[in-house]
């Protein structure tokens, strides 16, 4: 495993000193001469979890590749709130094109780079999970069948937030979006649908596929440089919290990022060629929740009577990510 | 301009025997236009090609409707098809069989044309003889240049070679061969059988 | 060189002397053997520093063009009906960011009905989208065109649709002259981008446009255009001066001199026409024909001129306006106000139906006599029209049409009652 969580302790402040790692263990946030690929002034909400894995992600892949690199990027929150006219705030080669097709423009742009004997240049196209899972799936799976030379990043917040919360085949079963809303007899999104992006790239034998949250950001970093390391297709899933469609505190995008990994509801994990290769263990698990409660698109689990029923099935899916995965070991599963 | 309507079916090798027909005469430095009447692959169905020669630009682009010439690949479709449609009165016709007109049943309709232009030419036997597949297109090539005149053996077999390669190229030219020989035979026989 | 090819393969050898840089292509009827062709060529390493892509869709197909031409590369597509409307979104989206890429339509109706063959339906489903769009009337003005595509493309910074007649065009053997490399390359140079993602020179391309400032970049896009209505009659010029003869340019005009009638059209049927013409002419008809190669940019200021003296204009086209009438007459119409005061709509040719001699000397007798409707259907079987019409008078469940009137015409069998 590339990744050595280290364990801090601090009081007083909730900041992570990265002045106590050694040089080639700190983010590379905290360096200086980051790139700040993803400038500030962009609009995206307040906490919003996109924003921050993005910055993290495209900075990591800038050092990665010695600047040498290539964004598309799908409509959505991240294209909207990065480029609000007549403004920019991207670093870096930059192109929207349109909602489904960002894969098909990178490996365009990879092409592109190898006939011109470019290949030092490196391609990452970026889109949320609607523009991912959905209506961009078909040209997703073309660059993975053909292993183009590219890096795709989903950012997944679980539904299409842009155009104002709609569900998309990667919202959570039971969570409120507007065309799945908290009422009649099962509220929320229904059980027994959704894709599992991650599952389906592993399919597809690419060389590599990893989860990552915004509550580990050097794990973020870490798999972002480990994938710029391989050729070909390569498939990063990050879980990306949004307060305002989630209706959780501002504050708490990180919190909630953790509490779906310690759940087990998002499983960490890096696979080469189909197969998974290492996990990021539960530090302590949780019940599910404690991960539910401080979401609004939840609330109507909680109500009077509380739906012990949806929680439970819940639980059993979070249960299942942790037997399949292994994401609990002896130190873990104590309360 | 001179019109050529090929009639066979799928897989028998009509359209490529049109466009052969088209590279021969632009050995011969005139203009030529070959096209398919178009439609899906699909093997046995009927397929009509088409052939213009000329020696100025040809422009026509609708259907031979009215062909100086008849190439029949197939004689199974002179029933089905109305292959002889707009067939010119001094028209050639050129049937793949080894049956003569009456026996095929079309020796009613043949008496009202000119009987030195109308052939038969046992092709696709030839075609398996020399080329060792029952693929008569080529052969039938050879027979029309007997027939007609308007093109000769050589660009046929030139014609070919740009087509195919190696040991079918050359089975195929031998096979246009022979069917040119046993057409120009057909042809002397009805001249003498006439001026007897 | 002369050679007696394909005409689908006669563009490939012109694409592939263009050297473009990336190829991406899916297949559909009838413009696989233009991409089949060229992707042999790179295979084998005659088509070299060429990436070609086995794309999954039309819109991936666009999309990757789109990526390709966006990081500096020269791209190239090909397409028809269907996979034309299947990647219609990006089509509208390489034009908004100012791509130059190439894109052959070989033209087929759209469905439904499926149908494979000829008409223009799908070029002119996109006629407002941006692209330049060229009619090629024969296989050798197929390929010169797209060696005036890729220039004109490029110094514009517009994509540029092809349009050549699917399978009347692409499958038909034909003789046509190969430009060599060195003519090509002397006349196409390099492909330097307007815009560019580089990493050494970062830009931002699609960031959304308010309306601040949306009119503005659209009517740049207008602008581009019009710039075009003068680049490619000069460019016409110059490549009959390099090539030696005359492709391209915005119209091609045949015995419009002292015509007092003209027939308008695109692509292919204009060589039936001048045949028709040519015959009309022997029995003293003042008939000439104008063929548009440039369908957009519209060359209004040249198609008034061609017609200016004419009285009576008959355009036959290949697309149907429905609710309408005509598309191509509908933009005939605007390019004068009063003389020619009468304009006839001859759509033909529909879904590949055969236009031939005989139906076009009826149709401009007839025009000619004042005896034509303003919008006829060539050929119309009316019987097999009414009888269609007659059996939904009849009943509510009165089937789908098109299997109805196939049964009619006795392509499919008759329903066991």
């Amino acid at each position: 495993m590339p990744f050595q969580p280290v364990k801090f302790y601090q009081t007083g402040t909730f900041t992570v000193g990265n002045r106590l790692l050694a040089e080639d263990e700190r983010s590379v946030q905290s360096n200086m001469q980051r790139t700040n690929s993803l400038n500030s002034g962009h609009r995206a909400c307040q906490g919003c979890g996109e924003a921050l894995g993005a910055r993290y992600a495209i900075d990591a892949a800038m050092q990665a590749t010695n600047r040498q690199l290539i964004a598309a990027n799908a409509t959505g929150c991240l294209e909207v709130f990065s480029t609000p006219y007549p403004e920019t705030s991207w670093q870096i080669p930059w192109i929207h094109s349109l909602f489904g097709n960002t894969a098909s423009v990178a490996t365009g742009i990879a092409a592109a780079m190898r006939v011109k004997g470019r290949s030092d240049v490196r391609v990452v196209a970026q889109g949320g999970d609607g523009g991912t899972t959905d209506i961009g799936f078909g040209c997703l799976s073309g660059m993975f069948e053909r292993n183009d030379d590219v890096l795709y990043i989903c950012y997944d917040n679980g539904a299409y937030m842009n155009t104002g919360v709609q569900r998309s085949s990667a919202t959570p079963p039971a969570a409120r979006t507007a065309t799945t809303m908290a009422v009649g007899a099962e509220p929320g999104n229904v059980f027994g649908q959704g894709k599992d992006l991650p599952a389906i790239a592993m399919a597809h034998g690419i060389p590599y596929v990893a989860t990552a949250t915004v509550a580990e950001l050097r794990d973020l970093e870490a798999k972002v440089r480990r994938s710029m390391g391989f050729r070909g297709a390569r498939y990063l899933h990050i879980f990306v919290p949004c307060p305002l469609g989630w209706g959780h505190a501002s504050q708490d995008t990180i919190r909630i990022a953790r509490l779906a990994k310690e759940t087990g509801v998002f499983p960490v994990f890096e696979a080469e060629n189909g197969e998974v290769v290492s996990v990021s263990k539960i530090r302590r698990k949780v019940p599910v929740e404690d991960y539910l409660r401080p979401q609004k698109r939840f609330a109507h689990l909680f109500g009077n009577p509380p739906r012990a029923d949806v929680i439970g099935r819940i639980q059993e899916t979070a249960d299942r990510n942790i037997r399949r995965f292994g994401l609990l070991d002896a130190q873990g599963a104590k309360p | 301009m001179f019109q050529i309507r090929i009639h066979g079916r799928g897989g028998q090798g009509v359209v490529t025997a049109a466009e052969m027909l088209s590279i021969a005469a632009f050995r011969e430095g005139r203009h030529a236009q070959a096209f398919p009447s178009f439609g899906s692959e699909r093997t046995g169905a009927p397929v009509v090609a088409f052939c213009r020669l000329d020696d100025k630009e040809i422009r026509l682009r609708e259907p031979v409707l009215a062909p100086d010439a008849l190439i029949i690949q197939d004689p199974t479709l002179l029933h089905q098809v109305d292959v002889f449609g707009g067939l010119q009165r001094d028209g050639y016709v050129l049937i793949n069989t080894s049956r003569s007109f009456e026996q095929l049943g079309v020796g009613e309709f043949a008496r009202g044309l000119r009987a030195e232009r109308l052939c038969t030419v046992p092709a696709t036997e030839l075609a398996l003889k020399h080329l060792g597949r029952p693929v008569p297109s080529a052969a039938l090539l050879g027979g029309f240049a007997a027939v007609s005149g308007r093109i000769s053996l050589d660009s046929v077999a030139a014609a070919i070679r740009e087509k195919f390669e190696g040991k079918v190229a050359e089975g195929n030219v031998a096979a246009a061969s022979a069917a040119y020989d046993y057409v120009k035979n057909e042809m002397r026989e009805a001249q003498h059988a006439q001026a007897d | 060189m002369l050679k007696q090819i394909e005409g689908s393969q006669a563009v490939a050898e012109a694409v592939a002397l263009c050297r473009p840089e990336v190829i991406c292509a899916y297949p559909i009827s009838p413009q696989t053997h233009i991409v089949e062709g060229l992707g042999e060529r790179v295979k084998s390493g005659a088509l070299a520093k060429c990436e070609f892509i086995n794309v999954e869709s039309e819109f991936a197909a666009m999309s990757v063009a789109i990526g390709a031409s966006a990081a500096g590369a020269r791209a190239y597509t090909a397409t028809a009906s269907q996979g034309l409307l299947y990647m219609a979104e990006a089509v509208f989206n390489a034009s908004g960011l100012g791509l130059s890429i190439v894109m052959t339509v070989a033209n087929r109706a759209i469905g439904a009905p499926i149908n494979i063959w000829n008409d223009h339906s799908d070029a002119m489903s996109q006629r407002d989208c941006g692209w330049i769009q060229l009619f090629a009337e024969n296989n050798q003005e197929a390929l010169d065109l797209h060696i005036q595509a890729f220039r004109l493309g490029e110094e514009l910074s517009l994509p540029v649709m092809v349009c050549m007649d699917g399978f009347i065009l692409t499958h038909a053997y034909e003789r046509v002259d190969i430009p060599t490399q060195e003519q090509v390359d002397a006349w196409l140079p390099p492909y330097e981008p307007r815009q560019v993602l580089d990493p050494a020179e970062p830009v931002s391309i699609g960031a959304m446009v308010g309306p601040e400032a949306f009119m503005e970049v659209r009517y740049l896009a207008h602008a581009k255009q019009m710039r075009a209505l003068e680049l490619i009659p000069a460019w016409a010029g110059e490549f009959r001066e390099a090539f030696g003869r005359d492709s391209g340019g915005l119209l091609h005009t045949y015995r419009t001199d002292d015509a007092q009638m003209v027939v308008v059209a695109l692509g292919s049927v204009l060589g039936t026409i001048k045949d028709t013409v040519d015959e009309l002419r022997r029995d003293g008809m003042k008939i000439g024909v104008l063929g548009i190669t440039c369908f957009r940019p519209w060359p209004i200021a040249a198609v008034r001129a061609a017609l200016a003296h004419a009285k009576r204009v008959v355009v036959v086209e290949k697309s149907l306006a429905v609710g309408l009438g005509g598309i191509v007459s509908s933009n005939v119409r605007t390019s004068f106000t009063g003389s020619p005061d009468t304009v006839h709509t001859v759509i033909a040719g529909l879904g590949g139906r055969s236009i031939t001699r005989a139906a076009l000397a009826r149709v401009f007798t007839a025009a000619l006599a004042d005896k034509l409707e303003p919008v006829t259907f060539l050929d119309l079987d009316r019987a097999l029209v009414e009888r269609a019409l007659a059996r939904e008078r009849e009943q509510r469940r009165s089937g789908p049409i098109a299997e109805n009137i196939l049964r009619d015409l006795g392509v499919v069998a008759a329903r066991p009652h």
